[in-house]
């Protein structure tokens, strides 16, 4: 870890300003990804902004019938929230195959979304990354990539966003809304928040500096049946191999959104139209999917699970 | 006390106190947090510098030169020591590559820089600051492409396990072409970490030219050893003090980098100097348990009696290193009149290979145990009549010897019936519960019993206190308790008036722990302790030393009955050493595993549902604490099934997945309703204690039980560990 300078925020602007004001900062709220990478000198920011005190952290219903999730809700209150496991199962799900008990108590909605890929190389300063160091390559593409991306995949990098929250968020049409700098605010489609690799892998949002999260939105809740299904090498605290987060009405399309097949969550809404036909469903998902021998096993995982997942919601 | 004839009765039989199922008496200490860990001792000795060890970046090659200006001028640093200024130092015989590297890398992660400076994060930090000028060599990273140049060797993994590089009884190809039914299957196991809790760790401090070293190390004495053979200074200038272990299943036989270095580390800075591994460094600079690719051939007659039985294992280790035992079993294990094992070792540059949790068996019975769960299909046997059907009760290569005690056939035939075997179906695939295919699974569990000379002095103070001293230590296996329980037995005092204290080289030498020989050993020598006590206290008081009796606090000898408080302070020293009796009859412990697991018929996703060990080993010293080491090893056999694969990148000549979100281990949802039932056994040729290991045993044939219910559930047989989804599905039908 190198030394760094800190400093705590008392509101969202404060703390995006802040963040103009000093180069090379981030923000810092549970740490729960932060704080290892920056011990392996993969994160090296030169000063931490604490926005643990902003507020933001609680859950409001909005005027259109949804909810206005604070950046710094925690992962164990957005899933425990009665309002979320009624009408959002999906997400409180999603949520709860995450991480462990401990971590999803510190975790928050934004870190959440802002989570680090979990690739060996990436973690491992020894070897080459483009992620960590743009242009030193991609040892993964030759290597261990067992668990990495089929997906949207680019020469120069073929890791996952590793977060199970963001892909019920993707299949629920979440909005992420941020201030800036000068104090002005946006949003963003969640589709349109994380970015693929391309020749630029090691950003992995569309924020642009000193953008804070101050709060993710879910329209008004869907009908139809709501489920996450993560495959995964064993029974808790283990990434996603794959995983499904669906919204199944009982006629019609629905929402399906999968993680662990790409840098980001990811959805075809073409395929929704054939719900219910997990080998239709899984072709249009996975048209153009680049794979390994050692990841190639993603294709079959995903068409089975959507059998199980289809087949259970008909029950 | 020479033990070279088999133990009569004796104090330990009346088992008042030994054998029954009492609470850890360091339990308290834990549960709260205050039994000091190596790391912890910030009272020890003041002034307390932090190090942290560079790793090369590099599998194989040369360091050209180090520029240490950056790190050297970096805040807080108080010293750094390379190759460059370390002095001479030697390499413990014991140990493959040298704890601290440079300008020879000999493997990824290996120590070449400590880094001393006033705050642990100053150290780490400057650390990444050192930069160094490596020439690259070429390694051999593949153990498949190793293969073709592995050489047979004759080896013992020093932890019960033994095999030569090839034996063959009867004619072995003749017998096995000519047999009607027959396997031969190759099967791989992965590199595994051991992944304990606490990573090694040492505090070292120099007074002149003595060197104390607060550690975490299961073998005090040979920590001493090589401790002086590392940094080149007599023993007698080495004190090493390990009272608690966070876990070590193997990875702390032997010092490793962080003593050396932390050593020293203190010698540079002039300050004692405390060092940790981070996980990520257990992996690739510490040891690990090797892979192996296996090759089981067995063939019987059509009334299922074993004709020939034949299994080669390879694996790799730096030049110098030794193999993965994995073929010793097989020698022991069933009957056969044609016999053949070889047993291979390649060079690899991967970092050094050694023993972790029942080294040789644990891969090893892994293989041979799917193997011959094929080979009863084959027949169309039940699993388990096959292993009674072929049950030895002389060793198969020397029919002449005998097994002390071998209750394999008990341990299959009680599993059987408390687990409901018989409601399995033999035909794979069949059994359904919702969207689980579910299947049972056996295997024997199989592993020696050693034994271990060792040493212990007792003492009595007067006030009714018993304390033992002895460099024994307690790596979360119970060491204290059953000590405690011994002293209790042998000197009629309750437990509560038992102090214990362990791993310090001041003490008498130990057995260790390891192998599964400590409990025995360990106790074994504070009973000949207490014996020596006992007679010394029977001569004090005039009483006949045949006939007295320490009970209730009372030294009892025709007729008359003494406090033992009333003797004063006195002391014993000694230690239990042993014949032959080990060779004139083979002593083993026994088992057996039952599985049931669930494997998703959609997913391929596989959780164990029941899991029940019958174990037969000799006296149970202590139910409570044998039952949980017991647990802890099925636990263990899960993981090396279904999910532990340290992934060697063979371009990097690396375990890449190096920490334990990528290497997995179970977690509490993995783990089903585990039961364990001991045969009542007492083993008079293994020591006056009458007990044997069961540490061990509990790995030994876990993860073949957990492949063959897995094949039971869903008809896939793996042969390639671990066994995980996409293996699995491979083999499953399409979605319809």
């Amino acid at each position: 870890m190198k030394s760094f300078t800190y400093e705590r925020a008392a509101t969202p602007a404060e703390a995006a300003a802040a963040a103009a004001r000093t180069p090379g900062s981030r923000f810092i709220a549970g740490g729960t990804n932060l704080l290892d990478l920056m011990k392996l000198q993969i994160e090296t920011p030169a000063h931490l902004i604490d926005v643990n005190r902003v507020g933001l952290n609680r859950i409001e219903e909005t005027r259109e019938g949804g909810l206005r999730i604070g950046a710094l809700v925690r992962n164990t209150d957005l899933a425990s929230d009665k309002r979320v496991r009624r009408d959002y199962g999906v997400l409180s799900r999603a949520l709860l195959s995450g991480a462990s008990g401990q971590l999803r108590n510190k975790a928050t909605t934004a870190g959440n979304l802002l989570q680090r890929t979990r690739c060996p190389y990436f973690y491992d300063t020894t070897k080459p990354c483009n992620k960590r160091r743009p242009g030193s390559g991609c040892a993964a593409l030759g290597g261990f990539n067992r668990n990495l991306a089929i997906m949207g995949t680019s020469e120069q990098c073929i890791a996952t966003h590793p977060s199970d929250m963001a892909v019920a968020m993707r299949a629920l049409d979440a909005t992420v809304e941020t201030v800036r700098p000068d104090g002005s605010t946006r949003t963003f489609p969640i589709a349109e928040f994380h970015r693929l690799p391309g020749d630029t892998p090691h950003i992995d949002t569309n924020l642009a500096p000193g953008e804070l999260i101050t709060a993710v939105t879910l329209p008004k809740p869907v009908r139809g049946y709501q489920t996450y299904r993560k495959v995964r090498d064993r029974a808790s605290y283990a990434f996603a191999l794959i995983s499904v987060a669906a919204v199944i009405p009982k006629r019609g399309a629905g929402r399906l959104a999968f993680g662990g097949l790409a840098h980001k969550p990811w959805r075809v809404e073409a395929a929704e139209r054939r719900m219910g036909d997990a080998r239709e469903v899984a072709a249009t998902v996975l048209a153009g999917a680049r794979t390994t021998p050692q990841n190639a096993f993603k294709v079959p995982l995903v068409e089975r699970t959507l059998a199980q997942v289809f087949g259970e919601a008909k029950a | 006390m020479r033990f070279d004839q088999p133990a009569g009765t004796n104090p330990i039989d009346r088992m008042k106190v030994v054998g029954q199922p009492i609470d850890r008496i360091d339990g308290p200490l834990k549960v709260c947090g205050v039994a000091p860990y190596a790391y912890e001792r910030h009272d020890v000795v003041p002034n307390q510098a932090y190090g942290f060890i560079l790793g090369s970046a590099i599998a194989k090659g040369r360091i050209r030169s180090f520029d240490l200006a950056d790190a050297k001028s970096a805040p807080g640093v108080i010293a750094i020591v390379t190759h460059e200024n370390a002095g001479k130092l030697g390499k413990p015989k014991a140990i493959t590559a040298n704890l601290m590297g440079g300008p020879e890398v000999e493997h990824f992660d290996q120590a070449i820089a400590i880094v001393v400076a006033e705050t642990f994060e100053q150290a780490r930090a400057a650390a990444k600051l050192i930069r160094v000028d490596y020439a690259r060599a070429q390694g051999q990273f593949d153990l498949r492409a190793a293969i073709p140049s592995a050489k047979p060797v004759s080896d013992s993994s020093g932890e019960g396990s033994a095999s030569p590089g090839r034996i063959e009884i009867g004619d072995f190809d003749a017998a096995f072409a000519r047999a009607p039914v027959k396997v031969d299957v190759e099967y791989t196991t992965p590199d595994e970490s051991h992944a304990m809790m606490e990573p090694q760790a040492t505090i070292a401090a120099w007074d002149g030219d003595e060197l104390t070293l607060w550690t975490s190390n299961q073998m005090i004495n040979w920590a001493v050893r090589d401790v002086s053979q590392a940094l080149l200074i007599p023993r007698e200038k080495v004190r090493v003090i390990s009272p608690y272990v966070g876990g070590g299943f193997g990875s702390k036989l032997w010092i490793r980098s962080d003593v050396v270095m932390a050593a020293l580390g203190a010698r540079a800075a002039k300050r004692p100097v405390k060092v940790a591994l981070t996980r990520q460094q257990v992996f690739n600079n510490t040891t690990h348990r090797p892979a192996t690719v296996q090759r089981l051939r067995i063939a019987a007659n059509k009334d299922g009696r074993i004709v020939a039985i034949g299994h080669e294992s390879t694996s790799g280790d730096l030049p110098g290193g030794g193999p993965e035992t994995a073929t010793s079993q097989t020698r022991l294990l069933y009957a056969g009149a044609n016999r053949m094992v070889e047993m291979k070792l390649a060079v690899l540059d991967l970092p050094e290979a050694n023993a972790m949790r029942a080294p040789g068996e644990a891969p090893g019975m892994m293989a041979l145990e799917a193997a011959v769960d094929e080979l009863a299909e084959e027949l169309g046997m039940d699993p388990v009549e096959f292993r009674v059907l072929n049950d030895t009760q002389v060793d198969p290569e020397h029919p002449e010897r005998r097994f002390s005690e071998r209750n394999l056939i008990g341990c299959l035939r009680q599993g059987a019936e408390r687990f409901g075997w018989a409601k399995r179906n033999p035909k794979p695939g069949q059994v359904r519960d919702g969207r689980w295919l579910v299947g049972m699974g056996v295997a024997a569990a199989f592993r020696n019993n050693l034994t271990m000379r060792s040493g212990a002095r007792v003492a009595v103070d007067g006030r009714g206190i018993v304390t033992i001293s002895t460099d024994m230590t307690d790596i979360g296996t119970g060491s204290y308790t059953v000590i405690a329980q011994t002293a209790a037995e042998m000197m009629g005092v309750p437990v509560s008036q038992v102090v214990v204290r362990l791993g310090d080289s001041t003490f008498p030498v130990s057995s260790g722990s390891g192998g599964q020989w400590g409990g025995n050993s360990a106790t074994a020598g504070v009973y000949a302790a207490c014996a020596k006590l006992r007679d010394q206290v029977a001569a004090k008081l005039g009483f006949n030393a045949t006939d007295v009796e320490f009970a209730d606090g009372q030294v009892r000898s025709g007729g008359r009955s003494v406090p033992l408080t009333d003797v004063g302070e006195m002391s014993a020293e000694d230690t239990l050493t042993y014949g032959d009796l080990g060779k004139k009859q083979q002593q083993s412990t026994f088992g057996a595993h039952f599985v049931e697991a669930g494997v998703d018929a959609l997913t391929g996703e596989i959780r164990v549902r029941r899991m029940l060990a019958v174990c037969a080993a000799g006296r149970i010293l202590n139910p409570k604490t044998a039952r949980s080491q017991v647990i802890g090893a099925m636990t263990m056999g899960v993981g090396a099934t279904l999910m532990e694969e340290a992934v060697v990148d063979t371009r990097f000549g690396c375990f890449i997945n190096h920490d334990l979100a990528e290497y997995h281990v179970p977690v509490h949802a993995d783990i089903p309703h585990q039961e364990v039932i001991f045969l009542d056994e007492a083993d008079p040729q293994s020591s006056p204690m009458k007990a044997k290991g069961v540490g061990e045993l509990g790995l030994c044939g876990v993860g073949a039980a957990v492949a063959n219910a897995v094949y039971n559930a869903c008809g896939v047989r793996v042969r390639e560990y671990p066994i995980t989804v996409e293996k699995i599905i491979a083999g499953l039908p399409r979605v319809a």
